[in-house]
C-alpha cells in the first residue's frame, strides 16, 4: 500500500482517503443567489446568456486602467493636480467609466505611505483594479490593517522605517481609493506605456510599491 | 451648517440596529475632519430602500494612539468617511 491510513475501508484506489465533492457547504446566501437568478432566468427578466455576459465582464476588468491612470499622473503634472483633487473627473478624462464610484487618489512620497482597506465589507475601485484579490476580502487583513498597518505591510514585504507616515484608508462609505504610487529612480527615458507596466495591482492598493525598471 | 476641514469631531457612541456605515471601532473616537464629500443619500434609509436623506460625508483622519492606545508609531493615521449625524463637535 502506498500509504498507510488507518481506515482501509475509506481509500481511493490510489490509496488516498475520500474527499467530499465540495469543499464546503453552500452558505445560505451562495443558496438566496443561486434560487434568485434561477427563478430570474425562468421568469424572463434576464436569459442566463445575459448573466454569463455580466459574469465574463467582471472577470475579464484587470488592473490595467489603473495602471495608465497612475503612469499618466507620474509624467503628466497637472493630470496628477486633477486626479488628487477630483479622481473620478481625472479618470473620465481618461476616458474610464468611473459612473459607479467616486473615486479619491492618495499618493504616496517619501514621506507618506497610503494603504486602502475596506474594514465594512470590500470596498474596492474595481472599474480601475478588476477584481479585488481574496486576500483583500479576508476578515485578516481587513481588522489588522486598521490594527497593526505596518506588521500587514511587513508581511507583503515591505518594511518601512519609522519616519515615513503610514496612512491608513478606511473604505467606510461611498468612495473608492486608489493609490498612487512613488514612480520608481531610473524612469526617466520611459514612456507611459512603458511606466504603466511597473504599476502593479499591489502598489495601487498600497500593500507594495511599484516595479523597478 | 457643514463642518469645515480641519475640524475636531467625536464619532458618537450609538449602537442602532440595521445597516450601518459607521465602523464600531472608531466610535466614541476623536478626529479632524479631512475633506467634506457628497451630499449622499443616507446608507441607513437607502439600505432598505426608504426616500433617504442627503447627508454630507465627511473623511475624517484619526491618529493612530486615538485610536489605539498602544499603538508603536502613534502618528500614523486612519482616514474614514462618516455621515454627519455620526459626528458630534469635539
Amino acid at each position: 500500500m502506498p500509504h498507510d491510513h488507518h481506515h482501509h475501508d475509506h481509500l481511493s484506489p490510489s490509496g488516498h482517503p475520500y474527499r467530499p465533492d465540495q469543499d464546503t457547504g453552500l452558505s445560505y446566501w451562495q443558496v438566496m443567489e443561486i434560487a434568485i437568478r434561477e427563478l430570474m432566468i425562468e421568469k424572463g427578466v434576464v436569459t442566463a446568456a445575459e448573466v454569463a455576459a455580466q459574469v465574463e465582464a467582471m472577470d475579464a476588468r484587470s488592473p490595467a486602467q489603473g495602471a495608465a491612470v497612475v503612469a499618466r499622473a507620474w509624467t503628466d503634472p497637472d493630470f496628477r493636480a486633477r486626479l488628487l483633487e477630483d479622481g473620478s473627473a481625472a479618470c473620465a478624462e481618461m476616458g474610464f467609466d468611473v459612473k459607479p464610484m467616486r473615486l479619491i487618489a492618495v499618493e504616496n512620497d517619501a514621506a507618506t505611505h497610503n494603504v486602502v482597506v475596506c474594514t465594512l465589507c470590500s470596498c474596492y475601485p474595481r472599474n480601475l483594479l478588476g477584481l479585488p484579490p481574496d486576500w483583500y476580502k479576508s476578515r485578516a487583513y481587513r481588522s489588522r490593517t486598521v490594527r497593526e498597518p505596518r506588521t500587514v505591510l511587513a508581511e507583503f514585504g515591505l518594511n518601512l522605517p519609522d519616519d515615513v507616515t503610514v496612512r491608513v484608508h478606511d473604505s467606510t462609505a461611498d468612495m473608492r481609493y486608489i493609490v498612487v504610487p512613488s514612480r520608481p529612480a531610473g524612469t526617466e527615458g520611459l514612456d507611459e506605456a512603458a511606466l504603466a507596466a511597473l504599476v502593479t495591482r499591489d502598489s495601487m492598493i498600497g500593500v507594495g510599491v511599484a516595479r523597478e525598471p | 451648517m457643514p463642518l469645515e476641514p480641519g475640524a475636531r469631531v467625536r464619532v458618537r457612541s450609538m449602537t442602532p440596529p440595521g445597516h450601518v456605515r459607521t465602523p464600531f471601532y472608531l466610535r466614541g473616537k476623536t478626529g479632524a475632519v479631512e475633506r467634506v464629500l457628497g451630499p449622499f443619500g443616507n446608507p441607513e434609509q437607502l439600505a432598505y430602500g426608504h426616500a433617504a436623506e442627503r447627508l454630507p460625508l465627511y473623511r475624517v483622519r484619526f491618529r493612530m494612539d486615538e485610536v489605539w492606545p498602544d499603538a508603536p508609531n502613534p502618528a500614523d493615521t486612519i482616514d474614514a468617511e462618516i455621515y454627519a449625524h455620526w459626528l458630534e463637535p469635539a
